[in-house]
Parts: structure tokens; C-alpha cells; sequence
């Protein structure tokens, strides 16, 4: 019965081929992993956890921190979630640390991240996201839980474009909204067709 | 009066160059870009376009703006729309519209537009780009502010217009919102708006462009420039078409080069009509008569006019034989106090009984208005949200002083948000544009000249378009009325799109004068959002159809589409409801898949179940104190029931918890209630027992789910997971395993929630379809069955598992569930304890859950249908109202198990009635008698559980 | 629309929060010493202001994180927040 994993994983947005944009770029980045910690944001625990991921977590409410493929968005005062790429074995590294006051679940499946990117992608966004998106308000690195829609979601500002590059947001999305975050995004989208 | 001649030669901003065909009332019109429906219809000489919606008199168009109360039409094409101001229709090629007395129709078909919302953010946010905001938009884009400009014309520049800023404002430099009406201003400078995008395009409109798109705006600072209304004076025929405010002329003469009339009398108790006397003579008007209650008409009025009556008052405007008594031929005038009558023959009677600066925005916004005497309206006098008043806005007359205070306004609000204004003014406008004239002519403030005295006020209109006349009024005050909101409600004046802009100063100074109050005292009535009309489809924006609410679906949704489940929506979930084969209907598929649940193995997804992990050393005692009973003692690798209670110990959901070591735990809760029992886990960790150190994290979406239930569901997991012992001695009831299924890493959980043996098997959601198809091969062999909802509850409930939220209500303990078993005695306290000590938590009277047997097998009471104690009836018929009832059924079914229908009912001491009769009364007036029964109608035992 | 401010995120939309009812009304460090009467007053008796009142929040969209605020039934106005434990 046993078969590799790659022929039976199947991410929720699979099938979706958005509809070509002037300006935008939307994607599914499927399979990030992604573990949930919870701790104390000082003390040995999070200087342990810090030194585990080779960056501290990031204190500042609505940040992020991060080196290469890691990323450590911040979620709460208590609460962080790292973001990995694809199969990354975080999650077992930081199940080492539960325990001693400190919370470590795995979350790789529990959201997928969509990709919003190019010079118009705030546009759409503004669309069903009350943030304030504006490079002065959501630089690069920033990170947010919010609302886009009806949807909850984690929105990174991986690129704000002020530098020359493409803006860039990650969307992470809860796997049972994401056919509806996607079935939102398209129709947003229609004027940018 | 035809439409030869009344098109003036330059004027205006319109392309005379390219021709727009329109109709109206089934004849065929022309006009031209820049045109609106209103203006096109004046130059056609089209002047009676409507009938008044209670009293049938003719109506035409009153003004050139949002404002109009007369002029509102059908549109027919492209696409029904009620009640719209012709002034604010753009005219486009193909248009067609319809006169209406007063009522629109709604279109017949769906509405095919697409309708947008957007997010916006700003410094500043400046209403209204007349004078007075285009000089504040463009000193706030000049000191580096995020600005949005939003107009509800399609061009920036006001009324008139009198400036378009063309040489000094940016436009680039801030969000440019024109056709946008900002119609409601809500708490923290939270302004909403709605932009036309596509109507002035007609048929040309692209289809991905939506039609309209609500603005949710939050801005730093608002000014608004919002202008002001010129207000109508009310005397014995104000309502004839042909009768209108004076200033409009001018806008249709400079914006649309219309020529109102050819023989205008004008009738003002302000200076503002001597511009309009001056710029229509020198349009080629004849002005017939200037009319003005002050003394003194001598001086200069920049033109020609035929008689200048100082002194004196307009009583009435008449049609008459030659030209119909639809529109205005003939004005009476008279002097003030009373006198022979002067009777001048006109086409168009232009009235400006004052300006009404535009407060409704700033009302909202919690501003509050103090009536000015000297100005005779009422002007802003203080708000503790951000905003400025500039310009006409704020009493202020020429465009010149709304020039000064708009950079004047965007100073303050500049300063406030700590952006350094820029040292600016706008260029003086040219001398054409300045304001009104000097008012040689007649020196003076404005009269309070609101309604010409007559004996009968039956045609002196205070609002046009609800037929409100002053004797309306003056019944509302003779019948008591004292308020001016209540006589609003008697007399709906200011109701509709009106909202005051025309009516409410008139209306408030016809009650002053009857109770003999001034209008500062008497007050206005309150501005409500919208300040213009709204459609529905815009406020809904893309919350429609598919996007309405989110469906949450689980990983396997797409198996279940493709084996054409039918599904039911449960909180947002889309979850399969039954699987119907072949010519089954919903009762049918239910049976055959309960016995093959009952008798084979079924399976279903599961997934929706709400999963928290809670990890941390105090996870036990924290899950001690949320749940009736004890979860602390669980060992690793077991599962327990729980219920949680609120604080008045009725039950709030219920589910398994599985240790998974000493400090980690896995809750499980009912679909719909994953959301709010975090919330409530998360509520008492941070505010009442900081010090525990426990941690929640929702998984609900990390874990597919699929319930493998029946007598052969151990087969298929055998066949599933070799490494797994899944006999009942090695893998018991209420346990979980970790191990592989299907080559998936799993968990498998020993729980079950139809009586039957049953294993839930939890995969990472994006394994969830393979996992599916694998159990559904495994078990092919024999006949597994995929099931739904309905059969879902068809199992528990001939188990009497109660479904929180359906056989629960908020009001019902888990004593009154017949559960006082998982209510633990030995805690200290949990949530709810202090409440089952309280007498009416111990009444005997309480509802308990019971099984409810009809005694006609076939027949399947209703859901929510009552249950009578026989001892109320009177020969055998129900007594008369209030019937005292027993109870009410919760769940009903038919069972292919036990043969015959049966339900769950919440019954008034129902435990002690068991085997009583028990009369349940239904719609079609039949009294059907049931026995009460126990809750767990199949299996009492429990013997099935193993297999 | 109110713009609430969490002690964490920072401003947010009304949309985002969760409304908790009135703040500092503490559990009782022995519900069993309580009378009827005592305890239903806990459960269902609160004070309907007119002025300032606290009360508390969640940011349900965004942190999770419960808060308390001071808020003008009047006005509608939020006239301060601040985290559970730190004084009112
Ligand atoms: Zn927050």
C-alpha cells in the first residue's frame, strides 16, 4: 500500500490556474511548512528557540525576522509561526523544544500561501483588505493577521516594490478558505484582465 | 415650448460636435457629450417630466443637481433603474427613460452589472471639488499629504462651474474620485462613498468594468466642501414645471449651454439671483422681471431687465390656455403686505430663496449645526472627529472667499496631522468667475422670507417630491406636533431622496412660524446616511452568489462532487449530505447507506470537526476547570467524551479529548463551533488564569478526517494498516494510535459516534483525497458506502447522542441530557458547577432529552413540532390558546435499524413520562399520539461498539 | 465603522474584534461560598453606563489577544485601551 508521498499529496488550491492579469500575478505556493510555537517572548526558552531557527523571534508586533527560507512572522505576543520551504524538517528540529513552557505544533497543512505579486497587486488587495497597504504603512517584512474579504488571513509584505523590485505579499490561508480566497481573488481580478 | 434656440451658440462644456440619440416617453431626442438626461431635455424643450406621486400634478426638473426632488425618472435601457434624477444621468448614445408619477419599477430581470468595493486610505480626504476643496486638495497634495478628492460630478470644479483648477491643481498628485458621491460619514473619519463607473457609457461600457464601486475610505482628516443648496421659496404654484432654483440656470447655461426659458422672471432674497439675472441677459434671456422682497432695486444688475419690483413678492405661477397648464406662462407679483397684483408672462421663474450650506456629511460625522441669523441657515459649530468645514459649506458666498478658506482648511487639518503646509494660495480667479455682483441693488441681509402669505397653502410645496405643502404643515402643527422630526413623520416632508436638502429649513421655518418659534430653537432633523440614494447591488459588492459567505470545504470536496453527493451547508461548511444512487431520493440513499453502516461498512469525511491542540504543563488542569468532567487523569493514548458548559451550566459544545502526552492534548468540537470554543479557551487562559501555562492552537485544517463505521470497518483497516494490531483487546474503544495508513502517516482514533465499531483516521489535510480513494478501494470488497450528514444523524440520534445546537438550545444542562454521568462530583469547580447548584438547574420539571415513538410508524413528525400532555385536551381537541405545551421534538427520522420513525424530544420531566402518551398537534390540524421512550432507541447495551 | 486600536496590532477595523461585554468583572475565588442570589448577579447583573465604560475586546481577526477599553456609550468613542493585568 505504501507509495511516495509526492503522487498522493494534493494541495487545496491544486487545479487552479488563475486567469492571466496586467499587473498582477497570482500563484498557490503550496506545501511551505509551517509549525505554530507559543512561549514566552523573553527568557531561556525563546533565547533557546532563537538560536534553534538562527534568528530571534522577531518582539515587535507585526514583524518578521528571518534568514534564506525561514521566515518567523510574529502573531501574537506569545505567538509566532515559522515558515519553511516544502518538506523542511523545522518541524521536527522544534518538536525537540516542546515542552519546558513552550508550545510547538505542526502546521504545515493547516494553510496554503498564495502569491500576490506585480505593481498593481496592492489594488486588488484594497479590494477586500481594510489594511493599509502603503509602503509607509506595511514596508517589506511586515506581517499581519487580518481580514481580505471574509477570509482570515497571515498577509507578508515580502516585497514592498520601493526598492525597483516586483511587490510581493504572501497570502497564507487556511486550507478550507482557500478555494474561496482563490474564487475571491479572481473576481476582484476581472477589472485587471 | 420647442426646443428651437434654447441650445445658446458657445457656452457650456459640452461637444457640440458629436450628436447622442436618446428617448424619453417613446420620442426620439438628441443631445451631446457632456449633456446630462435633464439638460438635454431642457434643450429639447421638454419641460413636464414627471407627474407628483400623490397629488398628480405635473413636475419638471427644479435644479441641476443631486438635490432635485422633481425630475426623477425611469430608466429603461440599458437596464431598469428607478428613480433617478435626471440631473444626474449622464446622457449617452441609446438611452432610453420614462416619465413616473412617483414611483419607480424594479427591473424584471437579474441584473447583469458587476458592482466592486474598495479599500482606501488617506491623509486627507477633501468632499467635493468646487472652489473651496479643489484650493484644500491641492495645498495638502503641495505639502506631500496622501489625499483623495471625491466629487459626485463627473468633472472636478463645482457647480457652476466656477474654477476647474486646470492650471494649478495636480491632479496626479492625489486620488482624483469623480461621479463619487461620499454619502455616509461614520465613526473614526470612516467615510463611505459610491462611484458611477460605467452608466455614462452606455452600451460602450467594457464588461469587466464594474458598474458601480462602494469606497470605504478612512482618512486622517476630512474636509468637506460640499457647497451649499439654493432653497426654494414656497408660494401658490412653486411646484409648475418651468418653476425653478434660480442658480441652476446659470449651471445649465455655463455647464451645458441650455437655455432654461426666453423670458425669465427671476424671484431671490439674496444677492446670488442678481448673478443669474446677469449672466442669462447676457446669454440672450429676456429677463421679464426681477422680484425681491427687499426695498431698494436700483442699482446695477449687470443687465437688461423688463421690470424691477422692489418691494414685492412672486404669489403665484399659472399655465394657461395657449401653452398648457402643465407649465409655467404667467407670474403673479404683488408687494410685500399685500396690493394689486402684477401679472408678467414668462417661461421660466427662477427662485433662490437663500442657500443651505450642505451639512449632511458633517451632521453624520457627529458635528453638531447652530442656526445662523444673519446667513438664515444653519452652519457647523463643532465636531470631535477630524474634519474642517470650507467654503460654501460653511455660509461662505464667493469664489473667491472659498478659494481662501479651503487652503485655509487644509492648514488646520495639515497642521493636526503633523504635515507642514506648504506656502500656497491658489491664483485669483478670473473676473467672469468671481462671485456675485455687489449688492448695490439691494443692500441688506436676507429677509426671512421663507413662504409667501396666502389664504390657502394647498399648492405652496415644502417638499416636491412627497406632495408636502405648507397647509400639510400647518395640520401637522394644528394636530399637536411640536418637534420637527415628528412632523417629518407626519407628513414624510424631507423623507426619500429629498432628506432635507430642499425641504428642511423651509419645513422648520413653516413650523416656527405656526408656534411662533425661531428655527434655532426648533432645531432640524437628523442627517442619516445616504445622502443620496444607494442601490442595494452596490452595498453588496461581490458579497453575492458564490462569494456571499466563504465555503469551507475539506480536502475531498471534489470526490464528493464528482459522486454526486448533495451537499448542506453547515456554519460555512459545504459538507455531503447523502450520496443518492441511482432514482434515490434523499430517504431512500439514507436508508441504504445507514444499513450499510449498521450491517457492512460506510464511510465519511469527517474533516469539519473542530481540532485544538492544547499543549503546555498545565494543559490538565486547564481542561479540568473548562470541562464538566475530568480530563487530567486521561492516560497518554486514550480519549474521553467531554461536554463544556457556559457559566450559567447549560451546555456550549461537546467532543473527545485525546492525550497525546503528558502536556499535550487533542480536543475535538462540533463543526460549527471550533471558532467560538477557542475564543472562549483563549478568554479564560488570558483574563482569568494567566498564571497556567497552556497553550491552544487550532488544527482543524491540518487534519482530514475520515470516519471508517460498521461491523467490517476492522477489515478495511487491516487491509489499510498492516502495521497496525487492530484487534479490540490491542487497540480498544477510546483510543488512538500514530501509524501509517494507505502510506500515510495517521492517526487513527477508536471513536464512535453511531453506536457501531468505528475508527476516525486523521491524515494532514493535503493527504485527506488519497487517504479517501485508498479506504474506498480497501473496502471495496465489502461494498463500503460513502455517507453523509443525514445519515450521520440518523446513527446518533437512534443512539440519543445529542447534537449541540440542535437537540440543545442554550438552555439545557447536561442533567437535562440525561449526561449527569460526565458532570464530575469530585472537582472543586469547572465552568458552570456554581450554576447545577442553583435551585432551577435541580427542578424536577426540567426538560429532559427522551426518545419519542409515534405510534403510526410511518409517520415522521416535523422538527420543532410541540408535545401536549393528553390531560389538556377537551375532547380530544386541543383547548384554546395558550395551549401548555410539554416540550418539542428536536430531531426526527426515519430508521431502516428500528423499522419505523422515530424522534429526540426536550419533554418537561420526560424522564419520568417514559412509556406515557404524549399528543404532538400538527399543521394540517391532525393531533398524533407518540410514546416517550427512553433516548438510545437502538443497541442499548452498547454491544455493537467492538464489532 | 470604529478604528480600534489593539495594545498590539495597533489600529484595526471593528470588523476584527470581538465584543466582550463589561471589564474587571472577576471570577469569584469561591463560587461555592456564593448565594443564588450572589452568583446570579455575577452571571447575568451589569451596569449599562451612560459615559464611560470598560470593557473588553478581543482582536479576534488579528492576535486573539483579549484587551480591555474604556469607551463613551455616549459618544461611541474608545477613549483608551490597555492589556489584561495592567491597571485601568
Ligand atoms: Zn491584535
Amino acid at each position: 500500500m505504501a507509495e511516495p508521498l509526492e503522487t498522493t499529496i494534493r494541495s487545496p488550491l491544486a487545479g487552479w490556474t488563475p486567469h492571466p492579469l496586467t499587473g498582477i500575478r497570482l500563484a498557490e505556493l503550496p506545501f511551505r511548512t509551517q509549525v505554530n510555537l507559543r512561549l514566552p517572548a523573553k527568557g531561556p526558552a525563546a533565547d533557546a528557540v532563537g538560536l534553534e531557527l538562527g534568528v530571534p523571534l522577531p518582539v515587535e508586533p507585526g514583524t518578521t525576522a528571518g534568514s534564506g527560507e525561514l521566515s518567523v512572522l510574529w502573531l501574537g505576543p506569545d505567538e509566532w509561526l515559522v515558515v519553511g520551504s516544502p518538506g523542511a524538517d523545522l518541524a521536527a528540529r522544534l518538536a525537540a523544544r516542546r515542552g519546558a513552557g513552550v508550545s510547538v505544533v505542526d502546521t504545515s497543512a493547516l494553510r496554503t500561501t498564495v502569491l500576490v505579486a506585480g505593481p498593481r497587486a496592492r489594488d486588488l488587495l484594497a479590494h477586500g483588505c481594510a489594511l493599509d497597504l502603503h509602503p509607509t504603512r506595511f514596508p517589506t517584512g511586515r506581517c499581519a493577521q487580518t481580514l481580505l474579504a471574509h477570509a482570515q488571513i497571515v498577509l507578508v509584505a515580502v516585497d514592498d516594490g520601493t526598492s525597483g523590485a516586483e511587490p510581493a505579499y504572501h497570502l497564507l490561508v487556511r486550507s478550507s478558505f482557500a478555494n474561496y480566497l482563490a474564487d475571491w481573488l479572481e473576481d476582484a481580478a476581472v477589472e485587471y484582465r | 415650448m420647442s426646443g428651437d434656440g434654447l441650445r445658446h451658440a458657445t457656452e457650456g462644456r459640452i461637444d457640440r460636435g458629436t450628436v447622442l440619440r436618446f428617448r424619453f416617453d417613446g420620442t426620439a431626442y438628441s443631445g451631446h457629450p457632456g449633456d446630462t438626461l435633464a439638460s438635454a431635455l431642457l434643450a429639447n424643450g421638454v419641460r413636464r417630466i414627471g407627474t407628483s406621486v400623490r397629488l398628480g400634478r405635473p413636475r419638471g426638473v427644479m435644479s441641476a443637481g443631486s438635490e432635485e426632488p422633481t425630475g426623477v425618472v425611469q430608466l429603461e435601457a440599458p437596464f431598469p433603474d428607478p428613480m433617478r434624477p435626471a440631473t444626474m444621468v449622464e446622457l449617452h448614445d441609446g438611452l432610453v427613460a420614462s416619465s413616473l408619477s412617483g414611483r419607480g419599477r424594479l427591473a424584471d430581470r437579474p441584473d447583469p452589472a458587476r458592482y466592486d468595493a474598495v479599500h482606501a486610505h488617506c491623509d486627507m480626504l477633501v468632499v467635493g471639488a468646487g472652489p473651496a476643496g479643489l484650493a484644500a486638495a491641492s495645498l495638502a497634495v503641495r505639502s506631500g499629504a496622501r489625499v483623495i478628492l471625491a466629487d459626485e460630478r463627473p468633472e472636478v470644479g463645482g457647480a457652476s462651474p466656477d474654477t476647474e483648477g486646470d492650471d494649478w491643481f495636480d491632479r496626479a498628485g492625489a486620488r482624483v474620485l469623480t461621479r463619487t458621491t461620499v454619502f455616509g460619514y461614520y465613526d473614526d473619519n470612516y467615510l463611505v462613498a459610491v462611484e458611477r463607473r460605467t452608466d455614462h457609457l452606455g452600451a460602450a461600457a467594457p464588461g469587466n468594468l464594474a458598474r458601480e464601486r462602494i469606497w470605504r475610505i478612512r482618512a486622517g482628516q476630512v474636509v468637506l466642501a460640499t457647497g451649499a443648496h439654493e432653497r426654494p421659496i414656497a408660494f401658490a404654484g412653486n411646484d409648475l414645471p418651468g418653476v425653478m432654483l434660480a442658480d441652476s440656470a446659470r449651471t445649465y447655461l455655463h455647464r451645458y449651454g441650455v437655455l432654461v426659458g426666453r423670458r425669465a422672471v427671476v424671484f431671490t432674497i439674496n444677492d446670488s439671483g442678481y448673478r443669474v439675472v446677469a449672466d442669462l441677459a447676457a446669454a440672450g434671456v429676456e429677463i421679464a422681471a426681477l422680484v425681491d422682497p427687499r426695498e431698494a432695486t436700483g442699482g446695477t444688475v449687470g443687465g437688461q431687465v423688463g421690470g424691477r419690483y422692489g418691494g414685492h413678492v412672486v404669489v403665484a405661477a399659472h399655465g394657461d390656455d395657449a401653452h398648457g397648464h402643465d407649465v409655467l406662462s404667467t407670474v403673479d407679483i404683488e408687494p410685500v403686505g399685500g396690493g394689486p397684483t402684477v401679472r408678467v408672462d414668462a417661461d421660466a421663474l427662477l427662485v433662490s430663496g437663500g442657500w443651505s450650506p450642505v451639512l449632511h456629511l458633517y451632521s453624520q460625522s457627529g458635528g453638531r449645526l447652530r442656526y445662523d441669523e444673519v446667513v438664515g441657515a444653519f452652519l457647523p459649530d463643532g465636531c470631535r472627529q477630524a474634519v474642517t468645514v470650507a467654503g460654501a459649506a460653511r455660509g461662505l458666498t464667493s469664489t473667491t472667499a472659498c478659494l481662501v478658506d479651503g487652503v485655509d482648511a487644509a492648514r488646520q487639518a495639515l497642521t493636526a496631522l503633523g504635515i507642514t503646509p506648504v506656502d500656497w494660495s491658489p491664483p485669483s480667479v478670473g473676473a467672469g468667475a468671481e462671485g456675485p455682483p455687489p449688492a448695490t441693488a439691494a443692500p441688506g441681509g436676507v429677509p426671512d422670507l421663507r413662504f409667501v402669505p396666502a389664504e390657502d397653502y394647498s399648492t405652496h410645496f415644502v417638499d416636491f417630491q412627497r406632495d408636502v405643502t405648507v397647509a400639510d404643515v400647518l395640520r401637522a402643527t394644528g394636530a399637536g406636533l411640536r418637534s420637527v422630526e415628528h412632523v417629518k413623520r407626519y407628513t414624510t416632508a424631507g423623507t426619500a431622496h429629498d432628506q432635507g436638502k430642499t425641504s428642511g429649513l423651509l419645513t422648520s421655518a413653516v413650523v416656527g412660524q405656526a408656534l411662533d418659534a425661531g428655527i434655532a430653537e426648533l432645531g432640524h432633523t437628523t442627517f442619516r446616511p445616504p445622502y443620496t440614494p444607494v442601490s442595494f447591488a452596490a452595498l453588496a459588492g461581490r458579497d453575492r452568489g458564490q462569494l456571499y459567505d466563504p465555503v469551507r470545504v475539506t480536502a475531498i470536496h471534489d470526490w464528493h462532487v464528482r459522486h454526486g453527493a448533495r451537499f448542506e451547508d453547515v456554519g460555512q461548511w459545504r459538507r455531503s449530505w447523502y450520496y443518492p444512487a441511482e432514482g434515490e431520493g434523499l430517504a431512500e440513499a439514507v436508508r441504504r447507506e445507514c444499513v450499510a453502516a449498521r450491517t457492512g461498512v460506510a464511510f465519511m469525511d469527517a474533516s469539519t470537526l473542530g481540532k485544538i491542540e492544547v499543549q503546555g504543563p498545565d494543559a490538565g488542569r486547564f481542561l479540568d476547570r473548562l470541562y464538566t468532567n475530568v480530563m487530567s487523569t486521561l492516560a497518554v493514548g486514550a480519549i474521553r467524551y467531554g461536554v463544556m458548559c457556559g457559566l450559567d451550566g447549560m451546555v456550549f459544545d461537546d467532543g473527545t479529548v485525546a492525550r497525546l502526552a503528558p502536556d499535550r492534548f487533542l480536543l475535538t468540537t462540533t463543526t460549527g463551533n471550533a471558532g467560538p470554543v477557542l475564543d472562549w479557551m483563549e478568554e479564560w487562559l488570558q483574563t482569568e488564569w494567566p498564571d497556567l501555562a497552556a497553550w491552544c492552537t487550532s488544527v482543524t485544517d491540518q487534519w482530514a478526517t475520515v470516519a471508517v463505521v460498521g461491523p467490517r470497518s476492522r477489515d478495511v483497516l487491516a487491509r489499510l494498516a498492516p502495521g497496525l494490531a487492530v484487534d479490540a483487546a490491542t487497540f480498544p474503544f477510546m483510543t488512538w494510535r500514530d501509524t501509517v495508513v494507505a502510506g500515510l502517516p495517521a492517526r487513527v482514533c477508536r471513536i464512535s459516534f453511531s453506536g457501531e465499531l468505528a475508527y476516525e483516521v486523521n491524515v494532514a489535510w493535503w493527504h485527506g483525497l488519497a487517504l479517501w480513494e485508498a479506504v474506498y478501494e480497501a473496502g471495496a470488497p465489502y461494498g463500503i458506502t460513502p455517507y453523509g450528514t443525514e445519515t450521520m444523524h440518523v446513527l446518533r440520534a437512534e443512539k440519543g447522542y445529542p447534537i449541540v445546537g440542535q437537540d440543545t438550545d442554550g438552555t439545557v444542562t447536561p442533567q437535562d441530557l440525561g449526561m449527569a454521568w460526565v458532570v464530575s462530583k469530585k472537582k472543586a469547580d469547572f465552568i458552570g458547577k456554581r450554576s447545577f447548584a442553583r435551585s432551577d438547574t435541580a427542578r424536577p420539571d426540567r426538560k429532559h432529552l427522551v426518545g419519542l415513538l409515534p405510534e403510526d410508524p410511518t409517520l415522521l413528525l416535523p422538527e420543532g413540532v410541540h408535545v401536549v400532555d393528553p390531560a389538556c385536551l377537551a375532547g380530544g381537541r386541543l383547548p384554546e390558546p395558550p395551549v401548555p405545551m410539554l416540550g418539542h421534538v428536536t430531531s426526527s427520522y426515519r430508521s431502516a435499524a428500528l423499522d419505523r420513525t422515530f424522534a429526540l424530544a426536550l419533554v418537561a420531566g420526560g424522564r419520568d413520562r417514559i412509556g406515557d402518551r404524549l399528543y404532538a398537534p400538527l399543521d394540517d390540524g391532525r393531533l398524533v399520539p407518540v410514546t416517550v421512550a427512553g433516548p438510545v432507541l437502538y443497541d442499548p447495551e452498547g454491544a455493537r461498539r467492538d464489532g | 465603522m470604529l478604528l480600534i486600536r489593539c495594545p498590539w496590532c495597533g489600529p484595526r477595523d471593528e470588523t476584527e474584534f470581538h465584543y466582550g461585554g463589561a471589564a474587571h468583572v472577576a471570577y469569584p475565588s469561591d463560587p461555592a461560598a456564593l448565594s443564588d442570589e450572589e452568583w446570579g448577579r455575577y452571571l447575568f447583573v451589569r451596569e449599562n453606563l451612560k459615559g464611560p465604560f470598560a470593557e473588553r475586546w478581543c482582536h479576534t481577526a488579528g492576535c486573539r489577544r483579549w484587551f480591555n477599553a474604556v469607551r463613551d456609550t455616549l459618544t461611541n468613542e474608545i477613549l483608551r485601551v490597555y492589556r489584561i493585568g495592567e491597571p485601568a
